[in-house]
């Protein structure tokens, strides 16, 4: 049984809890900024390993920042007026004809509508494929003695119960500054990222979203470079009163 | 201190497959055993061969199992610093679940120890205790919230160093497809309540490092099973210790087992899950 310590506020304690691993001392952080104009109505920092959500509406737009560089923003979203609404990666890539998703990609619904639209991409191209991590598929990919380790699954169950939604409302999610690419024979999985720290994606909302976001606890593969570092979420709204359309 | 991302190589998907490969072998303190059998810590007098579930639940960690009736479930404290909140569904209809009112009211009795029943709010028996090394456990104080949590620990985020009771409880209910609201309180094995004569709560702890509760399935159960600290636990910090869990076969408790009518209340309700068991070919 291992104690170590932890800062929270101005409180430190002691604790039997494996927690996991933060970023090492030194790393390059760069908080950047929006990616798009109008007021910024929301500016939040998800701690490395932690949930976040926020409701949109439409015409704002969110920008997320890769704080460290290659950190796995896992994303799903959902019509905020009714959630049986929500985001479908087939749907998605069908309509586009393409895996990934970059400046242009609309976030299509599994009614096929449009939720946000890519209006900003600092990277070649975005995740759609891996899926979150979770303590079960860590015992199918690594072994049994990750099962105790927290994943994107415990994140986006813990967030998605404050928002009165559970196990069922979990749908593949998009993976920000992850890079999974499709070798020609089919083969394919999470490798080396392609971000750095401060790039940044931004989404419009084209209708009211609620947003649930984990950044990603995974220490058992490059999504994360194996350094797990903050993310910056920045709400911005237009200032010519297009979101009253 | 640099990152351990040197120590991988994972710049091709093919490296990155060998790269988590590689890792399999690797063991922890905390983690399920499987198969059951391949537990390093099976209690005395088990028969490893047996076993249908075995494993060791990290400090803030919980597990959950659907088990079947009659299975026994064993609950291990090595360090005499866990604390086992449990909270025991009917598998078969959730909304039947531990009433921990009826659980001491129908018994004539606060105390958890061996003979206990663990009743559901329809009248039956959903486990028994068959056995117990610790008599220090609690039935009025639930489990710990966000709120309790972070007024005490300064944080309850589920990532973090001090997460709650109810977090885990929700985690470990939505992957059941429950919910809040399927939430009763809980009772908590290995650190004692006392209630004083005037309704004080006094908080007894452990019975020392190295015991032991056994239930049996009175009926098919869905368990819910949480490692946080009591929440009245007077310490600063957050040191839970780990919980082992194994569970192996057997049966209900049946007539003929001098349990079986060890109180008229308890007969009774043994009567009642038989009879609910029975109908549905159980
Ligand atoms: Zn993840």
């Amino acid at each position: 049984m291992t104690i170590t310590t932890h800062t929270v506020g101005d409180r430190v304690i002691e604790t039997t809890v494996p927690v996991g691993a933060h970023y090492v001392e030194g790393t390059t952080l760069d908080p950047s900024g929006p990616l798009a104009t109008g007021a910024i109505v929301l500016d939040e920092a998800v701690a490395p390993l932690a949930p976040w959500s926020a409701r949109l509406t439409a015409g704002q737009t969110l920008t997320i920042v890769d704080v460290g560089g290659n950190q796995s923003a896992d994303f799903l979203v959902y019509n905020a007026q009714d959630t049986d609404e929500r985001y479908s990666t087939p749907d998605t890539l069908a309509w586009q004809k393409n895996a990934y998703l970059r400046e242009g990609s609309i976030l299509r619904s599994n009614l096929g509508r449009p939720l946000m639209t890519v209006t900003g991409n600092e990277i070649d191209r975005q995740d759609t494929i891996g899926g979150a991590c979770s303590k079960e598929s860590n015992t199918l990919r690594y072994g049994f003695h990750t099962e105790h380790q927290h994943g994107c699954r415990e994140n986006f169950l813990a967030e998605a119960a404050r928002h009165g939604l559970g196990a069922r409302d979990l749908v593949s999610n998009i993976n920000w500054f992850m890079n999974v690419p499709v070798e020609a024979d089919g083969t394919l999985g999470i490798v080396d990222g392609m971000s750095a720290p401060g790039k940044r994606v931004a989404l419009r909302a084209e209708m009211d979203v609620l947003v649930i976001v984990s950044n990603c606890p995974q220490m058992n593969n490059p999504c994360n470079d194996f350094n797990c570092t903050p993310l910056r979420m920045i709400v911005t709204a237009p200032t010519d009163g297009s979101d009253h359309a | 201190m640099t990152s351990i991302a040197d120590d991988h190589q994972t710049d091709s998907v093919l490296a990155a497959r060998a790269d988590a490969r590689a890792q399999a072998e690797r063991t922890s303190e905390y983690m399920p055993y499987r198969p059951a059998s391949s537990s390093p810590v099976v209690p005395q007098g088990v028969d490893r061969d047996a076993l249908v579930w075995a494993e060791t639940v990290a400090p803030g960690g919980y597990t959950h199992r659907i088990i079947a009736r009659g299975t026994r479930l064993r609950l291990d404290d090595p360090t005499g610093n866990a604390c086992a909140h449990v909270i025991v569904y009917n598998a078969l209809e959730t909304n039947e679940r531990l009433n921990v009112a009826d659980t001491i009211k129908i018994p004539w009795q606060a105390y958890l120890g061996v003979g206990h029943p663990l009743l559901s709010g329809d009248g039956r028996a959903l486990a028994t205790i068959t056995a117990d090394t610790s008599g220090r456990h609690d039935t009025f104080c639930g489990t710990s919230t966000d709120e309790s949590t972070t007024a005490k620990y300064g944080s309850a985020a589920p990532e973090g160093p001090s997460p709650s009771g109810r977090s885990r409880f929700l985690l470990a209910a939505a992957k059941h497809g429950l919910t809040g609201r399927d939430l009763p309180p809980s009772v908590s094995f290995f650190q004692g309540v006392h209630v004083e004569a005037d309704g004080g709560l006094s908080f007894l702890g452990s019975a020392g490092e190295g015991t032991h509760v056994e239930l049996v399935a009175e009926l098919p159960l869905l368990v819910l099973i949480v490692n946080v600290p009591h929440p009245l636990d007077p310490a600063d910090d957050y040191l839970v210790g780990p919980l082992r869990v194994h569970a192996w076969p057997g049966e209900p408790t049946l007539p003929g087992n001098p349990q079986f009518t060890a109180t008229p209340e308890v007969n009774r309700a043994y009567l009642n899950s038989i009879d609910y068991a029975e109908a549905r070919g159980l």
